[in-house]
This record gives structure tokens, C-alpha cells and sequence, in this order.
């Protein structure tokens, strides 16, 4: 799950990173308000989960209350590459002598965590690594053993940042490696982390993804889950606990197991097709699963055709055939089916799936995933 | 032959009396498997269908001499179990337990390569490993593993997803090609065993003549592979990669399965493995048939 800058910002706030006094706003007036208790000059910044919002105008200075009010007036409603502004993060302007860079990940390689840190900041890091790769210190850190201060100004040493702001950033990368661990995200960025006149370090902007699976330790993570950014198919598909990601294409697609969907909808890729979604309804597949995964499919106005792939090991093809034919008695659905059904005892569930009297328009079956894919796609395309 | 299970491995279940555990430790043990005990800590002394409980797997592994576990606990209690396992002395763990934290699975995987470097971990979030006829740890359905032949060709299978696991056996099974050994070693971002280990293994069994692998996109695993296939692995292999149109920044079901800055793309995977020579298809049929096509040369 990915945080809204200022989410990320009360997040690090937890760890005692420091932050510019702000808040967030809805409206116009709780602007203003939020503006006064953070002491002018302020920012203005557009909460939204996609880059270049400084380009598109979504953050500004404002000096004085009628400056929040046009500002804030502008930027709430604002479509920055479609997605609308809803809430501005309204914080004190600092002033700035120096940019940094910080962030921790996993490196999958290693298996252990990766510290990237560079004196060159504010700017895309990839852009960075393109242009002078030798300014990105990077430093694997083993989850066992952790990070300590010293190993900490090291890295401020070896990433060429001035002596005076050495023991801040040290300071900082070690809260923020908490923040990482502790606070089980997948990923934590300061960009630009900065060097104030008055010798202070702190975070101007927040990057916080957070690791889904630890989500059962994270009770405050509640509130994160509430703004979440999902489409209405997604959000359906929460609701019955499906794993779904809403695509744009109009084949509807349910597989059980993420592999199996994923190569669904690779199939329908190479057969000439667009892909609806990614749906993994999980191993089994019994009635009431294919009943939630059929009504988010339906759900979707674009889908045009229905492709079913399950291949059957544990769960056995009559289970999962009479699942669907309990499933279909449920969900009155405005496309047609494609199934292949293959595994374990494939033959008796495509028996039972033939004989439950469902008519041809509505359910068809065939023995391989290409072939079914390519009727699948032919039904789409009428 | 076979690797890392065979005949003689015997294996304990951690979390043998919860309904996981139980399913699929009792399905093991139909095939064949030598499953001696389980672990439920509280619960020593007990027995399930005849297997014996015990409360921790230091006595569990005392008492009945296992090599080998097989943890199916919830993702809150599955980095302790590994751990414990390790401390017992076991050997060879396989957990299929899906959900547990990165930072977790990172600080476990870490502990076990400093302080139990004799200890192999195969997941977590994984389908388990099968030598078909010899031991059955894990989800999979026996029944769609092709026992080895006694002359061979018999192909090793190792993958990062369930589902196509067995849909690489099943394929195999239709066209009575025997299965050394099949691995799967799941796809969450921290896996205990990587591709790199398992190909390695296949490499020296003289039971397997041939590999398929099946990966999927994120992370770099399968470039890792194609590097190590390219200096180490002279049995011939075919391969399939997940999520050719897997959209960037959303995770395909798996913690694992994600295409973030460019990287870990099916396409980036797909042209080094076929660099190293390994003969790649655009789906998991297509992988089987090339394999079909590679075993017919060998026979």
C-alpha cells in the first residue's frame, strides 16, 4: 500500500523523523486554517499518488491567507494525469541550502536491505544514477545486525555530504531505518532530504510503501486503508476477499493461483485479446469464491467475455464444476463464459458442466487454455 | 536419486494438529510420505490418525530421528517455527505458509545463513517439493507427478508458482515423461531456496536429465539463473515466464510477482534465459512441448 506524501510524513513522524510543521486540508477554509497554525510563508502541495505534480502546478508558495485561498481554491479538484485532487498537505516553506537523497528497500538479490543515499538530491534518483552513478553511495545492510550511527555517518561520509550536515543525516538514516523495519514498509524515501541555514536536517517530502502482509501488527494502518486509491471493481473485490487488480481490457479473467493468472492473461495477450483484470480466486475454488469472483467480473462494464481457467490438483474438476454450476444459478451474468478445465479428474467436471443444462450462449468449454482463450477473445471482438 | 527428498526422508509437521497441517500432512503421508511426528506446542503426547504430537521439534526430532519439516502455522507464527526447526537440527525445512511480512522473511533468511548454514529453507509461501514415488512434502497433488523411469530421460521441474507447477507436471504426466524431482520455491520476495540453488542440485542428480523452469516476473532471480545456467548447467532445459502483460507497480497476487522501475519485466527474463540457450515457450504448454521435444532427443 502506497502512502499520501503527508501520511508518510505523520508516519515518519512516528519514528521521530523530523518533519515541516503542517497538516492536511479538505477545503478551502480548513486551508487557511491549517496555513496560520504552520506560520507563513507556507506550501501548498496536492495530495495525489503520481509524479510531476510540481510541473502540472499542484504545489505552491503562499505568504498570507489570501494566497492559501487561491492556491488551495485551484489545486482541490485539480486532475493531475487523472487522478483528482481531493486533500492538500499544507505545511511551513523551509528554507533550503541543500538537497539530499535517502532511501531504504529490500534488495531481492542480496536478500538484504539496500541504503541509497546521495549528496545530489531532489531530483529523480534514476535520473541521478543515469547521469553520475558514482554519487548514489549504496549500502547493503543485513536485517540480522541492523544499521548504527557510525556505520550510518560513514555512508553521510562516503555520499560526499558536507561535515556540517554529517551527524544530522546519520542521525535521520537511523530513525528512518526504524521507520523501514519496524514500521514494515517495502519501501522509505526522503527526496530531497534537506540542509536548512540554520544547520537543521529534515525530510521535505515522504515516500512510504507499506508491506500488506504485516498489516495484522499495524493496527494504525487502518486510517491509510480508508483513503486508499482503488477503482470500484477493486474496491468490490476487497469486500469478498479476492485478489484483483482491475485492467482496461474486455476479456473478464478468473484463475486459481497467481501464476495461472498471470499466464491467463498473457494467453489472451497473444491471441490478439485485452485483459479485463487479474483475478486469483485461490486453490479451491469452491461455489461461494466463484460466485464473488463472478459478480466482480460482472461488475465491470467493459468485460465482454468471461474466461475461466482452473486447473484442478487438490481440489478436484467435479468440485470445482459444480461450484460454477452453483455459482451461475447466483450471479445473473451479461456475458458469456469460456472455461478450460484441466487437472485432476478435468474429464467428470466438463461431464457435469455439460449436463447441468446451461445453454452453449452462455458456457462453453474447452479442452486447452489457448483454445479457450481464442474463443474467449472471438466473443469479445462480436 | 532424486534432490534435497527422497525415500529415506523423514519429516515432522509443525502445526500438524491446526486444519492445514493436518489436510495435507495426512495426504503425505498416503503417498507415501515418512511422516513420524507433528508439532503443536501444548499438545505433546497426543496423536493425529497415529501420528504423534509433540510439543516442541527439539523432542519431536529426538524422538523420532526426523531430517526433514514441514511447517503450516499462520504467517504470525511461521518465522519462530522456521527458527526452531533450525535449532533442532533440522535439515531441510519446507514452509507454505502465504502473508508473512518481508521483514520477517528477510531476518529469518539472514539468521539461518549465519548461524544454521547447514539448514535449507524452501518458501515460505510455496507449494512444497515432491519426488514423485519417494516423499511428498506440501500442497501438491501426488496423483499428477509421472513416477521416473528406471532409464530415464526423467526431467527436474523447478518453478515460483503453485498453480503452474502443477500444470508443468500434469503436461509432463500426458505425455509419460517421468519427473525426477519438482520444486517450488515460491513466490514471495525472500525465498529460503532460489532458483540458482535447486538448478544446481538437478545439475549433479544423475536422475535428472533435463529441466524445466517456470519464474514469473519481479525481482531477478531468473536473470541470476540464466547467469549460472550460462557457466554450470550443461542438461538441456526449457522455461516459461509469467506476466508478459503484467501492468508496472501492481503486484500480481504474489508479495513477490512485481514489475517496479523497469526491472523484473517477463521480456528482460525471457532474452537472458534464451541467451543461455535454454529453450523458452510463450506459455506453460509451449514450455511442456519443447520439453516433449528435448526428452525425445535425449531417448
Amino acid at each position: 500500500m502506497d502512502l499520501f506524501e503527508y501520511q508518510g510524513k505523520q508516519y515518519f513522524a512516528r519514528f521521530d523523523i523530523p518533519v515541516s510543521p503542517g497538516g492536511p486540508a479538505d477545503t478551502v477554509e480548513e486551508s487557511v486554517k491549517v496555513a496560520e497554525a504552520s506560520g507563513y510563508p507556507v506550501v501548498v502541495k496536492a495530495q495525489v499518488q503520481v509524479g510531476g505534480r510540481g510541473k502540472a502546478g499542484g504545489i505552491k508558495l503562499a505568504n498570507n491567507a489570501d494566497e492559501v485561498r487561491l492556491h488551495a481554491g485551484n489545486i482541490l479538484g485539480m486532475d493531475i494525469k487523472g487522478h483528482v485532487v481531493k486533500r492538500v498537505w499544507i505545511e511551513h516553506a523551509s528554507d533550503i541550502d541543500e538537497e539530499y537523497y535517502a532511501s531504504f528497500t529490500l534488495d531481492r538479490a542480496a536478500k538484504q536491505h539496500l541504503l541509497m543515499l546521495s549528496a545530489q538530491g531532489g531530483v529523480d534518483i534514476e535520473e541521478v544514477a543515469e547521469r553520475d552513478p558514482d554519487a548514489i553511495v549504496k549500502l547493503h545492510i543485513n536485517p540480522v545486525t541492523g544499521l548504527d550511527e557510525a556505520t550510518a555517518k560513514k555512508a553521510a561520509v562516503d555520499a560526499k555530504i558536507p561535515a556540517k550536515a554529517q551527524d544530522g543525516v546519520a542521525s535521520i538514516l537511523v530513525k528512518l531505518y526504524r521507520c523501514f523495519t519496524e514500521g514494515d514498509c517495502d519501501l522509505a524515501e526522503i527526496n530531497p532530504l534537506i540542509l536548512k541555514p540554520t544547520g537543521e536536517v529534515h525530510a521535505l517530502d515522504a515516500k512510504v510503501s507499506l508491506d500488506n502482509n504485516a498489516a495484522f501488527r499495524h493496527p494504525e494502518w487502518d486510517e491509510y486503508r480508508a483513503t486508499e486509491e482503488l477503482d470500484a471493481r477493486e474496491q468490490l473485490a476487497r469486500e469478498k476477499d479476492l485478489q484483483y487488480i482491475g485492467l482496461d481490457g474486455t476479456v473478464g479473467i478468473i484463475a486459481n493461483g497467481a501464476g495461472l493468472a498471470m499466464s491467463t492473461l498473457d494467453v489472451v495477450n497473444q491471441v490478439g485479446g485485452t485483459a479485463a483484470n487479474f483475478l486469483d480466486i485461490g486453490g479451491g475454488a469452491n461455489a461461494d469464491q466463484m460466485a464473488g469472483a463472478l459478480e466482480v467480473i460482472n461488475f465491470d462494464k467493459n468485460v465482454k467475455s468471461i474466461f475461466i481457467n482452473i486447473f484442478g490438483g487438490i481440489t478436484r474438476g467435479e468440485e470445482v464444476a459444480k461450484g460454477i454450476v452453483e455459482a451461475l444459478s447466483r450471479v445473473d451474468l451479461r456475458a458469456p463464459i469460456v472455461i478450460r478445465l484441466d487437472g485432476t479428474n478435468a474429464e467428470e467436471g466438463r461431464e457435469i458442466l455439460k449436463n447441468a443444462g446451461i445453454p452453449e450462449s452462455k458456457l462453453t468449454s474447452k479442452p486447452t487454455m489457448l483454445e479457450a482463450a481464442k474463443a474467449a477473445v472471438e466473443l469479445a471482438k462480436k | 536419486m532424486a534432490i534435497f527428498v527422497n525415500e529415506n526422508t523423514k519429516v515432522i509437521v509443525q502445526g500438524l494438529t491446526g486444519g492445514q497441517g493436518k489436510f495435507h500432512g495426512l495426504r503425505n503421508r498416503a503417498y507415501g510420505t515418512q511422516v513420524v511426528g507433528g508439532v503443536t506446542p501444548g499438545k505433546g503426547g497426543q496423536d493425529v490418525e497415529g501420528i504423534p504430537v509433540f510439543d516442541s521439534v527439539a523432542d519431536a526430532v529426538k524422538a523420532t530421528g526426523a531430517d526433514a519439516s514441514f511447517i503450516a502455522v499462520p504467517p504470525k507464527a511461521a518465522p519462530a517455527a522456521i527458527l526452531e526447526a533450525a535449532m533442532a537440527g533440522v535439515r531441510f525445512i519446507v514452509c507454505i505458509t502465504e502473508g508473512i511480512p518481508a521483514q520477517d522473511e528477510a531476518r529469518v533468511f539472514n539468521t539461518l545463513q549465519r548461524d544454521f548454514p547447514g539448514t535449507r529453507l524452501l518458501g515460505p509461501n510455496c507449494p512444497g517439493i515432491i519426488s514423485p514415488g519417494k516423499c511428498n512434502i506440501g500442497i501438491t497433488a501426488g496423483e499428477i507427478a509421472e513416477l521416473p523411469s528406471v532409464k530415464g530421460p526423467n526431467v527436474g521441474i523447478v518453478s515460483r508458482s503453485g498453480t503452474l507447477t502443477y500444470q508443468a507436471l500434469y503436461e509432463l504426466k500426458q505425455k509419460g515423461i517421468g519427473v525426477s524431482t519438482c520444486v517450488g520455491i515460491g513466490g514471495d520476495p525472500v525465498p529460503g531456496t532460489s532458483f540458482v540453488d535447486c538448478l544446481a542440485e538437478f545439475e549433479k542428480d544423475p536422475e535428472t536429465h533435463a529441466i524445466i523452469m517456470i519464474g514469473e516476473i519481479g525481482g531477478s532471480a531468473e536473470e541470476e539463473a540464466a547467469e549460472f545456467i550460462k557457466k554450470n548447467v550443461t542438461k538441456p532445459m526449457s522455461a516459461y515466464i509469467a506476466g508478459v502483460t503484467a501492468p508496472a507497480g501492481k503486484k500480481m497476487g504474489h508479495a513477490g510477482a512485481i514489475v517496479s522501475g523497469g526491472k523484473g519485466t517477463a521480456q528482460g527474463k525471457m532474452d537472458a534465459l534464451r541467451a543461455a540457450g535454454v529453450k523458452v515457450g510463450l506459455n506453460p504448454t509451449e514450455a511442456g512441448s519443447l520439453m516433449a521435444e528435448i526428452v525425445a532427443g535425449l531417448r
